[in-house]
């Protein structure tokens, strides 16, 4: 099981605190879609994901993007249990959506390059560690139902 | 896989800003390396790994003078980094694994510097272009 140390839960904590879930949802999402372009083979029925702009502007895009960064918001509140946090959205990842648990290490990496950006040299290399061990175990607990 | 022209011309245009701070950058990059990926250490046993260090100062600065090469030499990379690919294969012999996640922390460190020029459309250029040079440096594992 993950351990976090006091000085990684308020390295996230400080930073998702000033984060704008709305919008940064869909950033993340989008450029997942654009810098990963296979990534785009779950959301067929999102309209216009034909360039860039296309999908950073994409209302569906935006929303389930939205939807994702809430679930990390949740998983920030349950740190000490990221597998127990998960489990369900987990088993709905596998039996009934079929994502290549791959995907949500690089949504992971790609969170961490949004922060990154947004925070510029508040995100040091110890922040980004902190972020990195978050990302990585709510990828390993997304996957941790899949049979 | 190879780059499209437009890529190409990202990628050439941002680094004139990136080349103006390299060894700073390239600092900040193994910096975060050691932090989130602290295995990638073992590759470093006879470094001082405190940030900052003159040997992080100096191998940053190589790191990114040789990623300087190979966007000066965009449009035939191997050629370019053909000497650094045989250093990799035959004498550092680096686990692949390794170079996603230097060029994850690269581009971090790009981000966070550059914000206003790391859109979506340059994050995938580099993105890509970065797997280019990964692969380059690999060809001659085995």
């Amino acid at each position: 099981m993950v351990h976090f140390t006091g000085e990684e839960k308020t390295a996230v904590t400080n930073v998702w605190s000033k984060v704008n879930v709305e919008e940064a949802g869909g950033e993340v999402l989008g450029r997942l879609l654009v810098v990963y372009p296979w990534t785009q083979r779950f959301f067929d029925n999102f309209g216009n994901l034909s360039s860039s702009s296309a999908i950073m502007g994409n209302p569906k895009v935006k929303a389930h993007g939205k939807k994702v960064l809430t679930s990390f918001g949740d998983a920030i509140k349950n740190m000490d249990n990221l597998k127990g946090a998960f489990a369900k959205l987990s088993e709905l990842h596998c039996d009934k959506l079929h994502v290549d648990p791959e995907n949500f290490r690089l949504l992971g990496n790609v969170m961490v390059i949004i922060l990154a950006s947004h925070f510029g040299k508040e995100f040091t290399p110890d922040v980004q560690a902190a972020w990195q061990k978050l990302v990585a175990g709510v990828a390993n607990a997304m996957a941790h139902k899949y049979h | 896989m190879s780059l499209t022209r437009a890529e190409r011309n990202i990628i050439v245009s941002m680094w004139g800003k990136i080349a103006a701070q390299a060894d700073a950058i390239g600092t900040e990059t193994l910096e975060r390396l050691f932090a989130s990926y602290p295995q990638t250490t073992t590759y470093f046993p006879h470094f001082d790994l405190h940030p900052g260090s003159a040997h992080l100062r100096s191998h940053g600065s190589k790191v990114v003078s040789a990623v300087g090469d190979a966007v000066k030499n965009i449009d035939d990379i191997a050629s370019a980094l053909s000497k650094l690919g045989e250093l990799h294969a035959y004498i550092l012999r680096v686990d692949p694994v390794n170079f996603k996640l230097l060029a994850h922390c690269l581009l971090v460190t790009v981000a966070s510097h550059f914000p206003a020029d790391f859109t979506a459309d340059a994050h995938a250029a580099w993105d890509k272009f970065l797997s280019v040079v990964s692969s380059v440096l690999t060809e001659k594992y085995r």
